[in-house]
């Protein structure tokens, strides 16, 4: 959480306070800046699209097998760029911009790649004056290198499907020294305020003097009462990429905003700059706690992605040429035949590093997924428990508190598998600690809940109380690990337990030593049973600028400046790895973390951070999370309930019935609001959320198996539709509902009020099942569908098997040796296909011992058949099949179970009025092979 | 307690079953024995449908009610059954049957009543937990290792329910006593309300009547002081005119420079001071005009310039020593500060006392009223000299009228604090202090307690508060709103609301548990949520009539 509590915070500075006081409920804007106020983005805007002053250097064109290298010159400045260009594996180009002789060292970010991408030959097919043509291998593919101006084109046969520099927008401030310093060595040369600054008579502007470069930001820049000392000057960079045929850009995240990017002309762009916003507010390009600098172009033909690698604070420019055209102009244009294609322009500016931009061509959907995971890796597979609800609040006070509600879980038969304890658990919020007088015995109540197979998560933040007499600070401090201020002594700032220092997670024995920290023998109290979250790892400085860290800061030898969009990764890499190795590398670690970075879903889950009790945030927290799960992460959730403010009941209610259809699945609140466990609402309410709490753990089945698949593949878990339906326009820009892997679609009810929801069902070809009455529907169209308080629309596809385990227990551990129901629900060809994933739910044996059970289920020819997709796994399971219903079956005579050789009947009974026909008790082990059939 | 009501019905009714385990499908309470018998087909419990009697407990839900699956957790509304031998039987729902979750249930003496949802039935546990089987018969298949609590559990929850059963039953007498003595005392200051009204009737007839002898008395009074008065006006008039008289003729002497019985012009135009166009001197002209355009004047025509020149005349010998002039008034401000100022300063009045104080403020006007009579011959020191005393008829009549006002005074006061006292016991006795009155003992008590933080301050019917151990001010956690407890029983929780806000929250408020017990004390106080405080508070007015079985010598038979 991010609220300053005044009462708790007496020391903060006035500066600080006045940020907190604002008297409406909404950030206050000032505290953030515009682009206007950045003086980097305001330089780059500035920045017009028109003829490149870059040129290529043909003749220092080297090409190596897979790398071809060409130099760059800025006709302005004459400063030489090297660009790098490589041929990915599995449809890929890179492309690296650098200068080519630095005063020093750019930063290049490391650790986001799990590997250095493995490369594939490239071939010039010709080269002249103007350029060199490279084949990117199959399909037709050409990468062209345009000399003069530079500028970057793939294309596929004919068509272009991508061009970088073509609005002359590659900008380069290389690394210079200070004009005090440069004493008029060479005075001759113009000065520019952007290295790409083409326009000669704004240059001669520019010897006006020092007072107009100070107003520029080069060299200094104060937002509020904090200046930014700039020892490295400008070193900003820019490059612009358009999309011929594109009308839809998403991801980017992390903003409060609908699915489908907006373009930015007249506004601020997208911004990309972790940091701890005050409540938020929605529908805008505000920078929040996390960046993904990952951007997805999907039209009916392709789907791409642009990857941009920079750590930097970024801003993303949208514009096209068919936004704000009514559809009725677009149809006009297309009647006259005068129409010019439609094309998004996207433009990236970041403050420091250099340019190191992915691009990944698709074509499909999922290619891009699984293009983007062999970059950055795909999202971890996550404790089957941690799939289950979790009860959070800032702060369950004390043990005893703790324990009555563990009781009232049990009370009110809901089933839940983890509690939570914020700031307020810890010994003067010195994490790693517990407060001696509200939670003297923690291993007695990690006891008490492992007794109930229960799991808790302690919050473990990374800012660290200054204190002599905290361990942590001491072995931090004696270590020298902390991040340094400008001057070179350990940055202070103010969090949480007042003024705190900040651990420098860049560096890997800093976090070898964190990791260390989870030891069973370090972390007192701890358990196998507690997990981790890492809250305020922008990081969250509350006095400092924009509520974050100086950019001025030393982590090493680089400045904050170049790291701050990586830092919360590594805090929760960190984590995650003292999770695992507590327990000798054998189990899944489960860290839930608010900033975040691309690569950040090998290491857990993320929340969208401090929301709000109302409407809006809960319609939003479905875009959030859809756009989150398109770049990779896709163990997403937001706070039950809204974090700040009391909801009303009904808004509580719809919450989760949301909530419990989105990957991260957890309840919290403000330490000012009014206590909200589930069954404080009456008996009525309590019902309704106990009912889709359950609704939650019959399929956790399916969501296991959706996030194995994730971890195997890169596929998001949760999905927009076009993911599923990339061909159906009508798909594009709907983000009020999702589906759930391929077969769930999922309309939550968030509107007051609400009596009734349209929701699309996707697909000419597919039918769609009501999963609460079996009722078939046709897809490709808008199904008008009346609700009530206890409604939560969901429909499974015709053609798919879904695994429920239909027994719900306390929590998802006492369910493990339950067996499974099987829905299948038939497409119109009578033909349905699912999987059923098993393993040990919290180990990485799956991985290491290939200790799990993975198996096909096909129903086709009226024979439902399981078949094992991994024959050389072993694992055991007691669960089996308990029931099996088919939904859009005819009634058959007979049903047979064959298996081992045997046929034995097996009982059914056929529902004429929804067409359910379901066996009863087939049986068979969940593990085995079998097949029933129809007759 | 209700709750105990329904713990002993349980265990008696176990207490009359047979103690033979009979042969019945697991999880089927005897009562229910015979709806499954192995001869014959199945019939849901809800009748919904009849099954072949192997699907029983075969691990597959068929009927709806789940009745045909009461020893599997198949059914996921279903419910099973344990004899719990040694404590007591109980339904725990069907979802707990294997699911690897022993039926631990530890004592919990410090915690608050729970409340154990079972089968339908709500019932209040104090000290245990009802999730799982204590006999492990729920955890049959699990490969759970579970121990036979049962025994252990009995042992402790008969101690408890002894113990309990004391508490109640003294409770329950120290109940009955502050029934009597809130009855004894309610018919007290009812009678006593009604002894006051007829008092204060009397009273407010003898403050009439006081009134009329004090108005009686004042009348003459007032006519001897103004006759006084005008006596002493008039020497006082007389007195003046001798001294201007003399005044007069002084300066006529002064003026009269050459003695000559007369005075000239010129000896006027000596005293510049008289120049009435204020130019600095006085001509002739203007010297003439005073005079009445007289050359000069004997003392008889004198008189008529002297009104003229009076305000403005020099005496010649005053002349030279005019400094000491100004500062008698300085010695006289000063003891007229001291009258006013009042005798206690408004700043040390807390506002909790302000009603009193109005009472208060109102007998200081009358004090004020009365002082400057006393000290009127003080404050006209100015005066030449102080009026004569009063002469003794008039003397007599003063003194008769300040006694009758006295008195007046007297008995008004005797009244208003007549009419606060019925005042008070109406509101006491307006309060709801329960069916039986048994809260009534409560009324004007506090009540603390004392955490590693705070002083916790009950004060029944009035208001909670809060204050840091260590110095610092008084929080109020809420004033008296209402009895708030369930439908059935109100008077289990009470309400205090509209205390001293939160930042950027609610007024805080506190609810407070009652529960029973021999000795009225705050067990505990918590914050469940944020500025909602719950405070724990045990006293024998909540202590219900013991059950009419004794559970202390009650038999568990070890079935």
């Amino acid at each position: 959480m991010a609220v300053i509590s005044i009462e708790r915070m007496g020391l903060l500075s006035v500066v600080c306070v006045s940020l907190f006081f604002s008297s409406t409920f909404a950030v206050d804007r000032g505290n953030f800046k515009t682009c206007d106020q950045s003086a980097f983005c305001k330089r780059q805007r500035a920045l017009k699209p028109g003829q490149s002053p870059y040129r290529a250097l043909l003749e220092t064109l080297e090409l190596s097998d897979s790398r071809l290298t060409l130099q760059l010159i800025n006709d302005n400045n004459k400063v030489h760029l090297l660009l790098e260009l490589y041929r990915l594996q599995g449809n890929m180009t890179r492309v690296k911009i650098n200068e080519l002789k630095p005063l020093k060292p750019r930063f290049e970010v490391p650790d986001v790649l799990i590997a250095e991408p493995p490369t594939e030959p490239l071939s010039v097919l010709s080269k002249d004056d103007n350029g060199v043509v490279l084949s990117l291998g199959a399909e037709n593919q050409r990468l062209i290198v345009s000399a003069r101006p530079f500028r970057l084109d793939i294309m596929e046969g004919p068509e272009v499907l991508l061009s970088l520099n073509s609005r002359g927008l590659l900008a380069f401030e290389h690394l210079r020294l200070h004009k005090d310093t440069q004493a008029q060595a060479d005075g001759a040369e113009v000065k520019e305020s952007v290295d790409g600054d083409q326009q000669q008579d704004e240059g001669k502007k520019d010897e006006d003097g020092e007072s107009e470069k100070e107003e520029d930001g080069l060299w200094e820049e104060t937002f509020k009462s904090h200046t930014d000392t700039k020892p490295n000057g400008p070193t900003s960079i820019s490059l612009d990429f358009s999309l011929p045929g594109v009308e839809h850009v998403y991801g980017i995240p992390e903003h409060a905003d609908d699915l489908k990017l907006k373009t930015t002309d007249g506004g601020d762009p997208y911004r990309l700059y972790n940091l701890d916003v005050f409540q938020y507010e929605l529908y805008n390009p505000m920078a929040l706690y996390g960046s993904i600098p990952v951007m997805l172009a999907h039209n009916t033909q392709r789907t791409m992605g642009i990857f941009w690698l920079n750590a930097a604070e970024t801003w993303v420019d949208i514009s096209s040429n068919t936004a704000g055209k009514t559809v009725f102009g677009k149809m006009l244009d297309f009647v006259q035949g005068s129409s010019e294609k439609p094309q998004t322009d996207v433009r990236w500016i970041s403050e420091s590093g250099i340019i190191d931009v992915f691009i990944m061509l698709g074509p499909k959907p999922s290619k891009v997924f699984s293009q983007y995971a062999s970059l950055t890796g795909t999202q971890s597979f996550p404790p089957l428990a941690s799939l289950g609800y979790h009860q959070c609040r800032w702060n369950y006070n004390d043990q005893e508190d703790v324990k009555s509600v563990d009781q009232g879980f049990d009370q009110h038969d809901i089933p839940y598998d983890f509690i939570w304890l914020d700031i307020e658990h810890a010994d003067g919020k010195r994490y790693f600690t517990w407060d001696p007088h509200k939670f003297p015995q923690p291993k007695e109540m990690l006891q008490g809940l492992m007794d109930k197979r229960r799991k808790m998560v302690s919050i473990v933040d990374p800012h660290i109380r200054v204190d002599s007499g905290y361990k942590i600070h001491n072995e931090i401090t004696s270590k020298d690990f902390y991040v340094k201020n400008k001057d070179g002594k350990n940055y202070e700032g103010w969090c949480w337990p007042g003024n705190s220092g900040y651990p420098d997670f860049t560096k890997p024995e800093m976090r070898a030593w964190w990791a260390s920290m989870f030891a069973y023998d370090q972390y007192e109290g701890s358990m196998e049973n507690l997990f981790t979250w890492n809250d305020m790892n922008e990081p969250s400085v509350f006095n400092g600028p924009e509520v974050t860290m100086h950019k001025d800061a030393l982590h090493g030898k680089w400045e904050h400046r170049d790291i701050h969009n990586i830092y919360g990764l590594y805090v929760q890499m960190a984590t995650a790895e003292g999770q695992i190795q507590r327990s000798g590398g054998v189990e899944r670690p489960f860290v839930l973390t608010r900033a975040f970075f691309a690569g950040s879903q090998r290491y857990g889950a993320v929340w969208t951070g401090d929301n709000a009790a109302e409407w809006d945030h809960l319609k939003i927290s479905i875009p959030m999370c859809l756009s989150l799960g398109l770049v990779g992460v896709s163990f997403c959730g937001a706070d039950v309930g809204g974090f700040f403010k009391n909801p009303s009941t009904e808004l509580l209610v719809r919450w989760y019935q949301t909530g419990a259809y989105q990957p991260f699945f957890r309840a919290h609140a403000h330490l000012d609001t009014t206590r909200r466990e589930p069954w404080l609402f009456g008996p009525e309410n309590t019902a309704l959320i106990r009912e889709v709490i359950r609704q939650r753990y019959a399929l956790l089945p399916y969501w296991y198996q959706l996030f194995y698949q994730a971890h195997k593949t890169g596929m998001p878990v949760m999905r927009p539709l076009w993911v599923d339906y990339p061909k159906d326009t009508a798909t594009f820009t709907i983000d009020d509902e999702f589906l759930i892997g391929s077969d769930l679609l999922v309309h939550p009810v968030t509107e007051e009020g609400s009596r009734g929801v349209t929701a699309y069902l996707p697909g000419a070809e597919e039918v769609w099942y009501d999963v609460h009455t079996f009722q078939k529907h046709n897809g490709a169209q808008n199904l008008y569908i009346p609700v009530t308080l206890s409604s939560i629309p969901v429909f499974q596809r015709g053609g798919s098997i879904i695994p429920r385990k239909d027994r719900v227990r306390r929590s998802s551990t006492c369910m493990e040796n339950d067996p499974y129901t099987l829905y299948v629900a038939l497409s119109p060809k009578k033909f349905a296909e699912g999987e059923l994933y098993i393993d040990d739910g919290h180990s990485f044996n799956y991985d290491t011992k290939k200790e799990f059970i993975h198996r096909s289920l096909t129903f086709a020819n009226n024979a439902l058949t399981s078949s094992n997709l991994c024959p050389d796994c072993n694992f055991l399971t007691s669960s089996w099949i308990e029931k099996v219903l088919i939904l859009g079956a005819s009634k058959p005579s007979k049903v047979l179970l064959k298996m081992d050789g045997k046929e034995t009947p097996v009982d059914f009974e056929f529902d004429t009025s929804m067409s359910v026909l379901t066996l009863r008790k087939p049986g068979m082990n969940a593990g085995a092979d079998w097949t029933l059939l129809l007759q | 307690m209700t709750c105990l009501h329904l713990l002993l019905t349980l265990v008696f009714a176990v207490s009359l079953g047979t103690p033979v385990e009979i042969q019945r499908p697991r999880g089927v309470p005897l009562t229910k024995k015979q709806f499954y018998e192995e001869s014959k087909p199945f019939t849901c419990l809800d009748g919904s449908r009849t099954i072949p009697f192997d699907r029983v407990n075969d691990d597959y839900c068929d009927c709806k009610d789940g009745s045909d699956e009461p020893g599997t957790a198949a059914c996921p509304n279903g419910s099973f059954h344990c004899t719990n031998a040694g404590y007591r039987p109980m339904f725990i729902p069907s979802s707990r049957i294997n699911d690897g979750i022993c039926g631990k249930m530890t004592l919990h003496l410090d915690i608050s009543p729970q409340q154990c949802s079972m089968h339908g039935m709500v019932l209040h546990l104090k000290f245990f937990l009802c999730t799982d089987c204590c006999d492990t018969t729920d955890e049959y298949n699990s490969g759970a290792k579970c121990e036979n609590t049962c025994k252990e559990l009995g042992r402790k929850e008969r101690e408890v329910l002894q113990k309990m059963a004391e508490i109640t039953k003294e409770g329950f007498l120290l109940k009955q006593q502050l029934i009597e003595e809130a009855k004894k005392g309610q018919q007290e200051k009812q009678s006593k309300v009604t002894d006051m009204q007829e008092n204060k009737k009397q009273l407010d007839e003898k403050v009439e009547a006081l009134r009329t002898v004090k108005e009686t008395a004042e009348q003459p009074e007032k006519e001897a002081k103004e006759r006084h008065l005008k006596a002493w006006e008039e020497q006082k008039a007389a007195i003046r005119l001798e001294k201007d008289k003399a005044k007069m003729a002084e300066t006529f002497l002064e003026l009269d420079d050459n003695a000559d019985g007369f005075v000239s012009v010129s000896e006027l135009q000596s005293h510049a001071e008289l120049d009435p166009d204020a130019d600095g001197t006085l001509t002739e002209i203007e010297a003439q005009g005073l005079m009445g355009g007289a050359e000069q004047v004997d003392t008889s025509t004198f008189e008529s310039v002297w009104p003229k020149i009076k305000d403005k005349y020099h005496s010649e010998s005053q002349a030279e020593e005019p400094a000491p002039v100004e500062t008698p008034p300085d010695e006289v401000k000063e003891p007229v500060v001291d009258n006013d100022s009042e005798p206690y300063p408004e700043d040390d009045i807390s506002e909790e006392e302000d009603e009193d104080d109005e009472d208060e403020d109102d007998y200081h006007e009358d004090d004020d009223k009365a002082q400057p009579t006393i000290k009127t011959p003080e404050k006209t020191h100015e005066d030449e000299e102080a009026m004569p005393p009063y002469d003794a008829d008039t003397q007599a009549l003063i003194d008769a009228a300040q006694k009758a006002r006295d008195d007046f005074e007297e008995a008004e006061k005797a009244l208003r604090e007549m009419d606060d006292q019925i005042r008070n016991i109406e509101k006491e006795l307006s309060f709801d202090f329960g069916p039986d009155a048994e809260f009534t003992y409560l009324y004007s008590q506090c009540y603390e307690l004392t955490t590693s933080e705070y002083i916790y301050r009950l004060c029944p019917f009035n208001r909670v508060s809060q204050k840091p151990k260590y110095g610092g001010s008084e929080t109020n956690l809420g004033t008296w709103g209402s009895w708030s407890g369930p439908e059935n029983n109100k008077y289990l929780l009470m309400k205090y609301e509209q205390g001293t806000g939160c930042w950027q929250g609610p007024n805080r408020s506190t609810t407070v548990k009652l529960t029973c017990g021999k000795e009225t004390v705050v067990t505990s106080t918590s914050e469940p949520s944020r500025c909602e405080y719950l405070m724990e508070f045990t006293t024998p007015a909540v202590c219900q009539e013991p059950a009419n079985i004794d559970p202390s010598p009650h038999d568990h038979v070890e079935l």
